[in-house]
């Protein structure tokens, strides 16, 4: 279609949305309702049934945590008006008073307590978000305690994943147990909820819409939490990428979170349109077998070139960060040295040097380390965007300097399942450590030397290091913060010098939305509706 | 008759059970759900964990058995995507399916038809020409990129029409329907016709290649000879004897709409079976794939059914035949 067509068209469309706007003039103002679309359904609204992102960006809308964020990404008093540590492993927290659940009945700790039992129990996806935690007491009716079985210095950061649940309400609705897929029975709590949120749930159809309305009762306005205008939202997803665009584009959606790479840029020119973009708490790395004698899957079967320190230093000179972020990403990625960002708690930007890109050194070091002509090897991706690109441009970017990459693209379905068996010689992979966005969660899962009782549950290249196993059991213990940090930059240090991974970037995220919206952006890649406005 | 309807049931039951065992033998390459049920960040014992409960680190015959055995009591399992069981999302989703293939498989028919007819008939003008050309991008476009670009017309240049979703629905008992709200009857358009291109060019050359065939035979020139008006001659006569491949494969292409509205759902986020099924193909969402499968398998058995006993309706030979070899 012609510029002036469309434009024709447009204008029209302008006199229509003029007159139906002098129409209702008049008209009392009317609800706000945000309509937000992405990818994915959220497949649950049970707070404790999935440890997933799609599930959270719900259940994070009606159900509230103990500990939450401020804008600053800090953890904050949310339920929890204080709290104290009685003993290494005894901690109180102090419940605000007034809080409601949606039906009208009040939060007591013993609610506090049934949670807990409910997020530790067997069927529970969220046993991080009480990581440690033994048992739960309640005190009063508005002090519980925990008592853990081993400390947690961590354990305010992991509680803001935790929410709370009416034990009264579970109990009516048979409840009690998170998502059984043993059972027969729809799981209640999988589509109905009763939280102490920002928002009520009003309907939850999986697959075509989360009706969400507004708690003009939820204690946080009157703390001065709210920083909103919405009555009511209501979450699309839409799968297609350019059918979910096509809405935005239309109006018939307001807010999309996840536009395909390739369309931002176009959609920077829509004067309609406002783009608030952030980076993710996720690092893309490379990392290697640091286990077997040989390539497994390369020419190299006598010795493994990955073992020599030179060789991945030269893999960090191949790579153009820069590059991918441009022609890659777009624009849309943030090189990075290590493996958390600077919102997680325990970062130190000694452990965040990135080497320069400098084909002709990792040449040089190629040679040094007895590989003047090179090796070849697989380097095992997904097919997950952004990843399955990334992969083509590091393995070109290997092979200049030659390392001859053949990327082995799969689906994430078989490419966890590959790595778990430590099948691989080369992989390339992506860690969120937003869930609790303290660093001991990535550094414990991707440095320590795996023990199959969850240390080292992601060093797929098996890397053993005795002092960084050391310094993670003291970072697991340590109460004192200034001590404890000093030993996570210790290990992020030494990791930035040995390399048994290779960051490469931090993904930036961008949100579009129509113009007269705006929303805060949070580093975990979820808009708190709360915190979101819209003008009419 | 009857016995000829259970000889092809017991066919179709057959065909179901062939299908689920090659659709299971197929899951081993679909990849491992747990990896999407649970946080890559989750530990290797969870993972482990999942997998034996769920009974997925059993070898894929005993999966296979193991679902039959269910199946037979009514039990499809639990869809691993979206914790709910099987037969209440399929139940759920069906009603949209088929109010859209039905609508799709319609306008197929009512445009098809006549659009053949003419085109037949007006051999050489160039509206005739023209239809024929259009229906060549019809054959060619894949069903996707149809999708896209009525969307880019109707929903984002002219604003008028839904780009995705079902608009709002009427319950009524189990069945949920669109077709009595304004938006579910707005919403439906786009789908529809995008689904409709395809068998719509189909049934149309089917008809004008049966048609000129039919044209030239004997019994229409003795038609005209008689004085016959040309309307009885085309529409009675002429019409009634190309039928019968049409509704072999209007027949045919109603269970290729079904199944092929995978990729219509898709686009417009129809939530249908289609949209269940790609969602699950996605997650490795193993019980509702195989339950999928196993349903649009018995669509295709029951529907070839129907076909052939739409024959005896038609064409009155196969009635005589049947009688004369005693039925069987």
């Amino acid at each position: 279609m012609s510029e002036g067509l469309e434009g024709g068209l447009r204008a029209l469309r302008r006199i229509f949305i003029a007159a139906a706007a002098a129409l209702f003039i008049s008209a009392p103002a009317s609800a706000v309702t945000l309509k937000y679309a992405s990818q994915n359904d959220p497949q649950t609204v049970d707070p404790h049934a999935a440890n997933l992102l799609v599930a959270s960006r719900l259940t994070s809308q009606v159900y509230d945590t103990l500990v939450f964020r401020d804008k600053g990404w800090k953890a904050v008093p949310w339920l929890a008006e204080s709290w104290t540590q009685v003993s290494p492993t005894v901690w109180r927290f102090r419940l605000r008073e007034g809080v409601r659940f949606h039906d009208g009945t009040p939060l007591t700790a013993d609610d506090v307590v049934f949670s807990v039992e409910r997020a530790l129990s067997p069927l529970s996806q969220m046993r991080t978000s009480v990581q440690g935690v033994a048992s739960a007491r309640a005190v009063d009716a508005r002090t519980v305690e925990l008592t853990l079985s081993e400390p947690n210095p961590a354990l305010v950061q992991h509680l803001t994943q935790f929410r709370i649940m009416s034990r009264a309400w579970a109990v009516k609705n048979r409840a009690e147990k998170p998502q059984d897929y043993k059972n027969k029975e729809d799981a209640y709590s999988a589509r109905h909820a009763n939280g102490s949120g920002p928002f009520i749930l009003k309907e939850y159809t999986p697959d075509v819409r989360v009706v969400l309305q507004a708690n003009k009762d939820w204690w946080g306005r009157k703390a001065g939490l709210w920083q909103g205008n919405l009555d009511e939202v209501i979450m699309l997803p839409i799968q297609s990428n350019a059918t979910r665009l096509a809405a935005l584009l239309s109006g018939e959606v307001d807010l999309v979170i996840d536009p395909a790479n390739q369309d931002v840029e176009r959609l920077r020119a829509n004067p309609d349109l406002r783009i608030v973009e952030g980076p993710e708490m996720r690092v893309q790395y490379l990392a290697f077998d640091l286990q077997r004698d040989e390539l497994l899957y390369g020419s190299e079967k006598k010795r493994n070139p990955f073992k020599d320190a030179r060789v991945r230093l030269a893999v960090a000179h191949a790579i153009d960060a820069q590059a991918i972020r441009q022609k890659v990403m777009r624009g849309l990625s943030k090189p990075i040295g290590a493996v958390i960002p600077d919102l997680i708690a325990g970062y130190h930007p000694d452990g965040d040097k990135a080497v320069p890109y400098d084909r002709e050194r990792a040449r040089k070091l190629l040679a040094e380390a007895g590989y003047p002509q090179g090796f070849e090897v697989t380097l095992d991706c997904g097919n997950n965007a952004p990843a399955a690109d990334i992969c083509q441009a590091v393995a070109a970017m290997l092979s200049q300097a030659g390392i001859r990459t053949r990327p082995n693209i799969m689906p994430q379905t078989t490419l966890f399942p590959k790595l778990e068996t430590y099948d691989t010689s080369f992989y390339l992979l992506s860690w969120g450590g937003g869930i609790t966005s303290d660093a001991l969660y990535t550094l414990n899962a991707l440095f320590h030397s795996p023990t199959g009782k969850g240390d080292g549950d992601f060093n797929m290249g098996r890397w053993k290091n005795p002092q960084i196993d050391r310094l993670l059991g003291e970072i697991k213990v340590q109460a004192d913060p200034a001590k404890r940090n000093e030993a996570i930059r210790q290990v992020l240090v030494i990791a930035n010098a040995e390399r048994p991974v290779v960051p490469i970037h931090q993904q930036l995220l961008p949100w579009v939305m129509r113009r007269n919206v705006d929303a805060w952006f949070s580093p975990v890649n979820t808009v708190y509706f709360y915190r979101v406005t819209k003008q009419q | 008759m009857i016995a000829f309807i259970l000889q092809r049931l017991l066919q179709g039951i057959a065909v179901m059970l062939v299908v689920g065992f090659i659709a299971f033998s197929l899951f081993n390459f679909v990849g491992d759900p747990v990896s999407l049920m649970l946080p890559p960040e989750a530990t290797q014992a969870d993972r482990q964990a999942m997998r034996t409960s769920l009974g997925l680190d059993k070898p894929f015959y005993q999966q296979f058995v193991t679902f039959v055995e269910n199946a037979l009591h009514g039990n499809f399992g639990i869809s691993l995507r979206l914790g709910r069981p099987v037969s209440t999302l399929l139940v759920e989703r069906l009603p949209a399916t088929l109010e859209l293939a039905m609508t799709a498989a319609l306008i197929a028919l009512v445009a098809g038809i006549p659009i053949g007819v003419y085109t037949a008939l007006r051999r050489d003008s160039w509206f005739a020409r023209a239809l024929l050309t259009t229906s060549l991008v019809g054959v060619s476009l894949p069903n996707f990129l149809i999708g896209i670009f009525l969307i880019l017309i109707f929903a984002v240049w002219l604003g008028v029409l839904p780009s995705f979703g079902r608009g709002d629905t009427v319950a009524i008992g189990a069945w949920t329907t669109g077709f009595l709200t304004t938006s579910g009857l707005k919403a439906l358009i786009l789908p529809a016709v995008t689904l409709s291109f395809f068998p719509l060019t189909l049934i149309m050359r089917l008809v004008r290649a049966e048609m000129l065939e039919v044209l030239r035979t004997d019994y229409i020139k003795f038609a005209r000879a008689r004085g016959l008006s040309d309307r009885s001659v085309h529409f009675r006569h002429a019409l009634k004897n190309t039928l019968v491949p049409v509704i072999t494969i209007a027949g045919l292409q109603l269970g290729g709409i079904i199944a092929f509205a995978i990729i219509t759902e898709q686009v417009f986020q129809w939530p249908g079976m289609g949209l269940l099924f790609i969602q699950a193909v996605q997650f490795a969402d193993i019980p509702v794939m195989a339950a999928y499968l196993c349903l649009i398998g018995l669509i295709f058995v029951v529907i070839n059914l129907v076909v052939d006993m739409l024959y005896y309706l038609v064409d009155p030979r196969l009635r005589i035949e049947r009688a004369a070899a005693g039925g069987h």
